[in-house]
């Protein structure tokens, strides 16, 4: 393992706080992000010369995961929580906003209206440091290993950049972590189309272990592989995170996996985290419209329990050109039942502390109540019709 | 001619000993092996199982589009009293469409790109009926509003690019429904769509299929769509179905191990999440090289129940477990129940 910086060097007081992450501090903190940005720009007009507009994938963002936590992050399809990922990792460069992982500040770029200051970027000296410390897992185990190298070479490539082992110790190396993913050690010559989807996944896991990061982003790790595999797959990953001590950014659209997988949970609608709290309470007492929406909505495999949903109107906006004051007030249940206040379409929310450690960005979170509930579901009915 | 469970009204589908081989430079990919099963009017049944064990196969064999010369099939689909099988191309297209239609995972690669989606779904109309154009389109805006496309009368107008996922399959609903048929095959509807989305297309689904009396197969390898839609499920593996069951039997009472395992291995929202979940060991079976006795014996925890090793070497049967319950495994009926009764009181245990 490489050295672990003293915790105490974390500057408790950084210059992009966004609010929201109060209390976040905490001295066994391992990867804080503030304030995150990330627009795609549109480009248009003669030759693509000019710019006009920009996708809002990810827009002001702020948490922080402990050591050795789980956080899982969910949301629908163009939420930006694989934009995020891609941007905690610097393998996308962010438009602002800062990330600090172990201490090290990955970079910390000046948002739009903030007073002018040289943005920071960590040395590729200390990239290549941070980057043994943090790997990633991908959704698609088909497209995400070289088909040319075999998995000794796949396994073995990351140690072998960064010093940590030579070609002689890198076989032993690799049949350590093949076990370890629970693969058969003698397949060490074998090609990834030798292997099925869960194996080739297994595969990917070792990758990223090879390395010992203490910092595993899984985007989507299970989502490519048949039902049966997935939990094979989950169980691995539990196990591995209470073997090594690993912390975990666990991206995914399945409320069930993530709850399976995850100590809390953020919730992802158009570049915001509308609500995030430990996973007991969110899946038991979510305090966000939105989330109350998603979790109605997912089908229970209980054929006594056929629940009534929340069926929300319409879809998910463009994220390009997002609607004012809170961006799920165009879905809204809520809004709807307290007579369509105004301030929802002109005030944007920022995710607060509700108590009992749960965040939510509703200006009227306190009004969610099971009678509140229960009267979206009644007035869902099971009829779609058009949105107004 | 036996058939199973009849009820009083002869059912709408009926598919009996169906197979549906493939011959390939590796060998004969066996995809659909002696397949039998019934649907009445109205219902829904669920075909569940992961990819290669031979659902989507099904439904195109039903829909008559296998290609007789590409493959080797045998069997009889009998659909409201015609059998499918053998039918003359053209009879099959008049069919398809008008008594039986589909609607597949990607709307976006089963809609033209090139045609705008109104004039999509009057050439569906063209196809089977006499009708002038101005009513045609009448009919599809109609169509569009019902599935609740917003401001129908300018989206009918639109190309499949402009539309979201959402509306897309709303427009391929719309397509399939459009000469109400009396069979409507569902493959994978929302697999690519958001939940909250998914709530919605269910929904919608589930009200036409009332509104204009369509039976449904829906074809999914999601437990929860199927506890929350079907009324009855097959359960298919490596080609054959394992177990048919009503749903709330399949959830409560199932028998067949694959079944338990897959029940079991499933994330829930409404268990104990410190539980840990039961996979399935290993891979489903290559079609090629299916094992010869149970399909599922390779990766069964209770082979060794057994005696004489009758799971790896003799082709167990689909066999009655209860008047409506059919299950294909050795063990027996005692056996098997006090199986997942036990288990199912351990996963019950967790439940919050």
């Amino acid at each position: 393992m490489t050295e672990t910086r003293a915790p105490n060097t974390l500057t408790p007081s950084s210059p992009a706080v966004a609010p929201g992450v109060a209390g976040a501090v905490a001295p066994d903190t391992l990867l804080r992000v503030d304030n995150l940005v990330k627009h795609f720009e549109i480009r248009g007009g003669l030759l693509g010369m000019s710019r006009v507009g920009a996708v809002k994938a990810v827009d002001g963002v702020s948490f922080s995961v402990r050591r050795g936590e789980a956080l899982g992050l969910v949301g629908e399809s163009g939420c930006g929580k694989t934009t995020l990922g891609k941007v905690i990792l610097r393998l996308l460069p962010a438009t602002s906003g800062r990330v600090e992982m172990d201490g090290q500040v990955l970079f910390d770029i000046p948002a739009r209206g903030e007073p002018r200051r040289r943005p920071v970027y960590a040395s590729n000296e200390a990239m290549k440091k941070v980057r043994q410390n943090m790997q990633v897992v991908f959704q698609d185990p088909y497209a995400s290993l070289n088909p040319r190298m075999s998995v000794g070479e796949l396994v073995g490539e990351g140690p072998l950049v960064h010093g940590m082992t030579d070609k002689k110790e890198r076989e032993a190396l690799v049949r350590d972590m093949l076990g370890r993913v629970g693969l058969n050690q003698s397949h060490i010559h074998r090609y990834p189309h030798e292997f099925s989807g869960g194996q080739r996944q297994r595969i990917g896991i070792a990758r990223a272990l090879a390395l010992h990061p203490a910092f595993i982003v899984c985007d989507e790790p299970v989502s490519a592989l048949d039902v049966s595999i997935q939990s094979q797959v989950l169980n691995l990953l539990n196990d591995l995170q209470a073997e090594l001590g690993l912390t975990y950014l666990f991206i995914a659209h399945n409320l069930a996996v993530v709850e399976h997988i995850s100590d809390r949970v953020g919730v992802m609608y158009l570049g915001k985290l509308v609500e995030m709290a430990n996973v007991d309470d969110i899946y038991a007492n979510p305090r966000h419209p939105y989330t109350v929406a998603l979790l109605s909505a997912v089908p229970e495999p209980d054929p006594h329990r056929r629940k009534k949903r929340i069926i929300l109107k319409g879809d998910i906006p463009s994220p390009a050109n997002p609607p004012s004051g809170c961006r799920f007030h165009t879905r809204c249940w809520l809004r709807e039942q307290l007579g369509r206040p105004e301030r929802c379409t002109t005030e944007e929310p920022v995710l607060r502390a509700l108590g009992s450690g749960q965040e939510s960005a509703c200006h009227f979170a306190e009004e969610i109540s099971p009678e509140a509930v229960a009267s979206a579901v009644a007035s869902s009915g099971p009829t779609v019709t058009a949105e107004p | 001619m036996t058939s199973p469970a009849r009820a009083v009204e002869p059912p709408l589908l009926s598919v009996k000993n169906l197979s549906v081989a493939f011959p390939t430079e590796d060998g004969l990919v066996q995809a659909v092996d002696d397949v039998s099963f019934s649907v009445e009017k109205g219902k829904t049944l669920a075909i569940v199982g992961e990819s290669g064990s031979g659902k989507s196969v099904t439904a195109q064999a039903i829909m008559g589009l296998i290609d007789r010369k590409a493959a080797r099939m045998t069997g009889e689909i009998w659909l409201d009293g015609q059998e499918l099988i053998g039918l003359p191309a053209d009879e099959m297209q008049a069919l398809r469409g008008s008594q039986v239609a589909m609607i597949f995972q990607d709307p976006m690669s089963s809609l033209h790109p090139f045609y705008r989606v109104g004039a999509q779904i009057t050439e569906a109309i063209f196809a089977h009926r006499s009708v002038g154009a101005k009513a045609a389109r009448a009919e599809a805006l109609e169509m569009l509003q019902r599935v609740g496309i917003p401001a129908a009368e300018r989206r009918i107008d639109d190309y499949p690019h402009q539309l979201s996922g959402g509306m897309r399959q709303r427009v391929m609903i719309a397509m399939a429904l459009i000469n109400k048929p009396a069979l409507l095959i569902a493959d994978e509807p929302t697999t690519a769509l958001d939940v909250t989305v998914q709530a919605q297309i269910l929904g919608l689904i589930g009200s036409l299929q009332s509104e204009f009396q369509i039976t449904v197969i829906m074809i999914t390898h999601d437990l929860g769509i199927v506890a929350d839609v079907a009324d009855d499920v097959a359960v298919m593996y490596g080609g054959r179905i394992v177990e048919v069951a009503p749903t709330s039997v399949l959830y409560h009472q199932p028998e067949m191990p694959y079944t338990l395992g897959l029940l079991s291995s499933v994330p829930r929202m409404d268990r104990d999440v410190s539980m840990r979940l039961e996979p399935i060991p290993g891979n489903p079976p290559s079609p090629i090289r299916l094992p010869p006795g149970c399909v599922f014996a390779p990766r069964c925890k209770y082979v060794d129940r057994v005696p004489g090793g009758a799971c790896a070497s003799a082709r167990p049967e689909l066999l009655h477990a209860a008047p409506d319950h059919l299950v294909r495994c050795h063990l027996p009926s005692e056996e098997r129940q006090q199986i997942a009764q036990d288990l199912l009181r351990v996963l019950a245990g967790g439940a919050a």
